[in-house]
């Protein structure tokens, strides 16, 4: 059988994002799949160094417009370790609560997406209609429906009253009734078992093997969530569980973002009966002292990674991040890897890729002889058109 | 002729079809741009429908600043599409590069590639601004 080569993206109707899968397929399954990023790469973490480091939350907010909370969580706290900080209980609490609702929106969102790439147009207009309550809620206590805003170098910037608590809990009442809907959907539903089970598959010993994070490795029955791992005051002094799976496949991963959602809903009743009182915020200097800070965080995709290294003005020296689609991106060749094209979609949407958060720049450096050139633009393009011509895969872009 | 003109412009008011194109994005504009095409919102009341192939849609929607590597795309799939054709920039940074501006791989809005018909600023923009956005576009068909 001849084997054919099948481009799918940057714009795709699948994809929600630019990046470019190219599929090598043998009839109708996938022999071999790359993967080319960059689309998105907007050169952050640079802009990052000419910026102060309050203007960085609000450009680190913008890594990704999903888990803009989590990204601006993460590197707040990599600010405050290093100013020395100690944030108050009330701060760290809202923050939980805003991380906990940003996730259910997350997963709404993801749910609606998995139904639409399965062609269940239903779930996703379900979903989707569902989310609006969480959005109302995120809208009411931060005063954006995306893009929140809510974190200030020592806390946050927004207090919550009795009122606004009330109404979250009346919300979550009727998330929890649509949740379990959704869940017996996904376990009883026809539609959704023939399209997910066994497809995707990513068993276990890959998994950590090829350093998938979040959702994808719970689903292959790894016990692994930094909220447990590595836990904030806040995690510490909640009850919850971890949710796994053991099917690592795309079934496994929807029932795991489903079971998080249930959780989600018990932390945050827990949240809003434990907030102490006390102030929101304590002051930060703009000039933070030298050193270098990490911190990590669960974002609704997986792990988030920020480092920050400080000189002792009040600008940051250097700013790294690393998202959780990115640690996922090695795994989903494999995944793609001998299924069926029509199944591709779906793999790919059941990491819940991110493209903005990913495309992040690597310096490449030539292991066999230590070379370490940087490319300019032009000389950049230049091989990328070369490279694609050689694999008789130029698409007639403009050069 | 003028009555065929007319009714030309009756059908492309009454059923505009939409491609959504990320040039850069950070993903809250393109959400709310789904957004508002689910229930609460309900987009496809004015018969607006969104569509997978450039060759299929009347209405462009950007989201995002246009950063190097899209650049080239963008006006592809902009030269793809039939006219006549309109372009709408959702979100600041598709207006402006907003808090990207001067990055050093953003070019800068949209309008820097192509020819844009209609601004929504907003970060992100809501799905009531985009709505009011494309009936005022739609508006503006005679």
């Amino acid at each position: 059988m001849s084997k054919m080569i099948v481009p799918l993206g940057p714009q795709h109707p699948a994809l929600e994002e630019p990046e470019s899968f190219t599929l090598m397929l043998e009839g109708e399954r996938v022999a071999a799949a790359t993967v080319a990023l960059g689309y998105n790469h907007r050169g952050m973490e640079k802009a990052a160094e000419s910026r102060t480091y309050v203007q960085n939350i609000y450009l680190l907010e913008r890594i990704c417009g999903i888990c803009s909370h989590s990204h601006s969580t993460c590197y707040v706290q990599t600010v405050e370790a290093l100013a020395g900080a100690e944030v108050p209980k009330r701060a760290q609490y809202i923050r939980a609560l805003i991380g906990e609702l940003e996730r259910i929106h997350s997963h709404l969102l993801w749910l609606g997406i998995a139904g639409h790439e399965i062609g269940f147009m239903t779930l996703f207009m379900y979903a989707w209609k569902d989310r609006e309550i969480v959005m109302d809620i995120l809208e009411m206590l931060t005063g954006n429906r995306i893009n929140y805003g809510m974190n200030m170098l020592g806390g946050v910037r927004r207090d919550i009253t009795p009122e606004q608590g009330q109404k979250v809990l009346e919300a979550l009442d009727a998330l929890e009734e649509r949740t379990e809907y959704y869940k017996n959907v996904i376990l009883q539903e026809q539609t959704v078992a023939i399209r997910t089970l066994g497809v995707g598959r990513l068993s276990r010993e890959d998994g950590l093997r090829l350093g998938a994070t979040g959702p994808v490795l719970r689903a292959a029955g790894v016990v692994k969530d930094i909220r447990k791992d590595d836990p904030t005051e806040v995690y510490n002094e909640l009850d919850f569980k971890v949710a796994t799976d053991e099917h690592a496949d795309v079934y496994g991963r929807t029932v795991v973002r489903v079971t998080e959602l249930m959780e989600s809903y018990h932390m945050i009743r827990q949240i809003l009966r434990q907030i102490p009182d006390g102030p929101l915020s304590v002051k930060v200097p703009n000039r933070i002292p030298a050193g270098e800070a990490a911190a990590r965080y669960e974002a609704p995709r997986g792990e988030d990674f920020h480092y920050t290294r400080s000189n002792g003005t009040d600008k940051p020296e250097r700013v790294k991040v690393r998202a959780p689609t990115l640690a996922n991106l090695a795994a989903i060749t494999h995944m793609i890897d001998g299924g069926f094209l029509a199944d591709v979609p779906i793999v790919i949407a059941a990491i819940d890729p991110c493209f903005s958060c990913t495309d992040r720049m690597v310096r490449v450096k030539d292991a066999s002889s230590g070379r370490d050139d940087v490319w300019n633009w032009d000389k950049l393009r230049q091989y990328s058109i070369e490279w694609h011509k050689k694999r008789g895969q130029d698409l007639g872009y403009r050069i | 002729m003028q009555i065929i003109n007319k009714v030309m412009a009756w059908a492309r008011r009454k059923s505009p079809w939409i491609i959504h194109f990320n040039s850069g994005a950070c993903n809250a504009c393109d959400i709310e741009v789904l957004a508002s095409l689910t229930p609460r919102y309900d987009i496809e009341r004015f018969g607006i429908q969104l569509k997978g192939s450039p060759r299929h849609a009347d209405v462009l929607i950007c989201s995002g600043p246009v950063t190097m590597q899209q650049r080239d795309r963008i006006i592809t799939i902009y030269e793809q599409m039939t006219e006549p054709k309109f372009v709408v920039a959702v979100g600041t940074c598709a207006c402006s590069a907003g808090v990207f501006e001067g990055c050093y791989c953003v070019e800068g809005g949209i309008d820097t590639a192509i020819p844009v018909d209609m601004y929504v600023p907003g970060c992100p923009a809501r799905p009531e601004a985009i709505i009011d956005g494309v009936v005022k576009l739609l508006n503006t068909i005679k």
